[in-house]
């Protein structure tokens, strides 16, 4: 082969390898996103019914039930305006307390039911995940909107 | 008065800092042989004095001086003194001052070990290693101060993250900065030599072992953070994908190319506007490293700080030192040459694909840890890139990785014979595909990526074989260079067997148990024999006793705790590990649940500790490297002439 061959293949090939990284990068990356959305937003219908997910809100108060194995548990995630059940086989993270923070990634079941694949560990007590924050940001917000027209009338 | 002490000493420190950069700068730059003699001496008083900064710092934490804010937030009078003095970085201020005082002990090695450097190298590097620390020692003394007064003091203190109160702390932090601040050596060494100009062989043959030292630091100090992470989380992983450690992967791994690039630029003389890019892009790393898990940007116990001011200064740290740097890069990279030529197959070109390769991992990596928080800070939605993409990347670039490891060390320089190599590397090739495809069947279900993990790890360790056979034959004499090659890459080996077997054959089981419960998990019986109550220093705990046999045999008994801790109410796991060559048992205590029965979590995990000893090996290896005569040699003929 010619010195200005190689060179040519080279650079093909150099092209093609490119491409073939950024299509598996970019299609890795499409494929396993999981986007975050609030209980409410979730009642509305705006969560993906065919993909993962992550739900963040609170814990809601005495909403947390076992069932005889010791290890599925139930509980009820809040953003205040709306609530989500949620169900979990597995042991819960250290921090995982009824009222506080919590963040759960999984499906939506035919029932409506969050079946999580994964409950968030925390690790500090007055630590709140940045994601149940800003669902209970939203939920304020919501209401203030919802409010403030009833008022004027 | 010691806390005012040691915020005295830091001020000083700057002072020292800024005499340390700028004179010997200025006087590498106008040839003024006084000024850049000052970087040695400001350099070593630097050290001395961000040395008693830190010493009066951790002399607050060790009487319990609750009246210092830093101490009130992140210790407890009945910590243990070992965990008080660790506590001294386990607060974001007091880990900036280890990085401070790392900085300046590598600086200080620097200035010890360059005796055969020219006295403008010398100024150049310290000089700019001072630049780096002025940025670090402004942050802390304008953001970030550790010896803020609390007035009036504290009764008591908060207690230090219960995940923190662990042997891990005290080595993992030093060690994985020491491999962090350790490529700003590298970072000064190119920066140096774009300033002078002068980039040849023996400015490799320089900067090479700086950079070796600084990667074993590197890879040890990512192993212990990765098995640290897997005894002390209590659910058995060991490598999340977590921004925390992705920021420690990528300088690892633009580190791990530039000392394949350096090698090249040393021996070859090739690669050299590459070599100096990677050394910016190593430290660059480092820096975003830090400024990812100190600024509070992540959800996690790293991020001890959430302050804007703070988040604002580093970005604008990162965005001077890094632009500043490519500038520089971009005016001078024309001048330094691509040095010699090279044909398509030859040892050149497989490490110019290692590079390739470890680069676009590096990238794969940053766009998943760094898209979420850019969506995040343009306000268009949370969200969250898991473990799936970054196996789903990784896999097949580290594949053809691997592959090349085989290849690369046994292909001649310049130019390599196909059938030459072919010939040498046939058999080792067919033996590792046979027994890649058969092994898996003995170890019950065959499994594609076993297939491919076993295929890897075997051709890795017959080629290293290959190779030293082949310098055994006809080398004569030592090189600790070589052999250190081979013992890190067989270190690879060794850590692919593990990552393939444990994540193709673990088994977890939750399960419910009540005392005298039993529960079967891959042929060992776990018995619980019920929990009873602690005492700890600062902590009160119930402790679990299980027994675990084979066969009616005893292999261990294993005692995990669920421990609450006093000061700040935080419940917290304690797993207990039967370790093994071949397997590790694993358990750790859920929640109590009625009638005295708790929930437990029991895995087995298959060769999970080849993992760490790979990483060892690696690490060992490059250690080994270091050694090699030829570093010393140069030492001693520059000292001849001199």
């Amino acid at each position: 082969m010619k010195t200005r061959h190689k060179k040519l293949l080279l650079v093909a090939v150099a092209v093609l390898g490119l491409g073939a990284v950024a299509a598996l990068v970019l299609n890795a990356f499409r494929s396993n996103l999981v986007f975050f959305f609030s209980p409410t937003q979730v009642v509305k219908g705006e969560a993906p019914r065919d993909r993962a997910f992550r739900i963040g809100g609170l814990v809601e108060t005495a909403s947390l039930s076992r069932e005889a194995d010791g290890i599925t548990a139930h509980f009820r995630v809040t953003d205040t305006a709306n609530t989500i059940a949620v169900t979990y086989k597995g042991v819960l993270p250290d921090l995982f307390k009824e009222g506080k923070g919590v963040v759960a990634e999984g499906r939506l079941g035919d029932s409506g039911i969050f079946m999580a694949e994964q409950v968030l560990a925390k690790h500090d007590e007055n630590y709140m995940p940045p994601e149940a924050a800003s669902a209970l940001e939203q939920a304020e917000k919501s209401k203030k909107t919802l409010v403030l027209p009833q008022g004027k009338q | 008065m010691i806390p005012e002490l040691g915020h005295f000493a830091l001020i000083l420190a700057l002072l020292l800092a800024l005499t340390q950069s700028i004179l010997p700068l200025a006087g590498a730059a106008r040839n003024v042989p006084a000024w850049m003699a000052l970087a040695r001496p400001a350099a070593q008083a630097q050290f001395l004095f961000v040395a008693i900064a830190f010493g009066c710092l951790a002399y607050s934490f060790l009487v319990n001086d609750f009246s210092v804010l830093n101490v009130a937030q992140h210790s407890y009078s009945k910590l243990p003194p070992v965990y008080r003095f660790t506590a001294t970085w386990g607060s974001h201020e007091g880990s900036l001052l280890l990085w401070t005082l790392i900085l300046a002990l590598w600086t200080l090695a620097v200035t010890l070990f360059s005796r055969h450097l020219p006295d403008d190298m010398v100024a150049r590097v310290v000089g700019v290693m001072g630049l780096v620390s002025c940025g670090f020692l402004l942050f802390m003394l304008a953001t970030s101060n550790p010896f803020l007064r609390l007035l009036p003091a504290a009764l008591d203190g908060s207690d230090l993250n219960p995940m923190l109160q662990d042997p891990g702390m005290v080595i993992h932090p030093p060690i994985l900065y020491m491999g962090y601040v350790g490529f700003s050596i590298a970072f000064a060494f190119a920066i140096a030599a774009l300033i002078s100009g002068k980039l040849d062989a023996s400015w490799a043959r320089w900067s090479r072992p700086w950079t070796t030292a600084a990667w074993v630091f590197m890879t040890l100090g990512i192993m212990m953070g990765s098995w640290w992470a897997y005894y002390e989380l209590g659910w058995g992983g060991w490598w999340f994908w977590d921004p925390t450690e992705n920021a420690s992967l990528m300088p690892w791994l633009v580190g791990t190319a530039l000392i394949h690039s350096l090698a090249v630029t040393e021996k070859r003389g090739s690669f050299k506007a590459w070599t100096v890019f990677l050394a910016i892009a190593a430290f660059s790393l480092s820096l975003l490293g830090t400024f990812l898990v100190r600024s509070g940007v992540l959800s996690s116990v790293h991020s001890f700080a959430t302050d804007p001011a703070r988040g604002l200064f580093i970005l604008g740290f990162l965005a001077v030192v890094i632009g500043g740097s490519l500038l520089l890069f971009a005016f001078r990279a024309s001048q330094v040459g691509l040095g010699g030529r090279f044909a398509l197959v030859s040892r050149e070109s497989f490490l110019m694909a290692n590079n390739i390769l470890l680069l676009t991992a590096t990238a794969s990596v940053l766009l998943g840890t760094l898209y979420p928080l850019f969506l995040d800070a343009l306000g268009l939605g949370k969200i969250s890139v898991g473990a799936p993409y970054f196996n789903a990347v990784f896999v097949p670039l580290v594949t053809p990785l691997l592959f090349l490891i085989g290849v690369g060390p046994l292909a001649r320089w310049k130019q390599a014979a196909v059938p030459e190599l072919a010939a040498r590397l046939k058999w080792g090739f067919a033996g590792s595909v046979a027994v890649a495809l058969l092994l898996p069947l003995t170890l019950g279900a065959w499994k594609p990526m076993v297939s491919l993990g076993i295929l890897l790890a075997l051709w890795i360790a017959i080629t290293v074989a290959i190779g030293v056979q082949a310098r055994l034959r006809t080398a004569t004499g030592w090189s600790a260079n070589f052999y250190g090659m081979q013992l890190a890459h067989f270190g690879v080996a060794v850590t692919v067997i593990g990552i393939t077997m444990v994540s193709a054959y673990e088994t977890e089981r939750n399960v419910r148990m009540n005392e005298g419960d039993t529960a079967a998990l891959r042929g060992y019986t776990f018995l619980f024999k019920g929990t009873k109550g602690l005492e700890g220093p600062n902590y009160k705990a119930a402790r679990g006793t299980l027994e675990v046999t084979r066969d009616g045999k005893p292999v261990a008994t294993l005692y995990p705790e669920k421990r609450t801790y006093s000061a700040s109410g935080m419940p917290f796991t304690e797993s207990a590990i039967d370790y093994g060559l071949t397997r590790d048992l694993y358990v750790a205590l859920g929640e109590p649940l009625d009638g005295g029965a708790w929930s437990v979590r029991l895995f087995h995990k298959p060769f999970v500790v080849w993992i760490w000893i790979g990483a060892v090996l690696m690490a060992l290896g490059g250690l080994l490297a270091i050694t090699d005569r030829r570093y010393r040699a140069a030492s001693r003929k520059k000292g001849a002439e001199a």
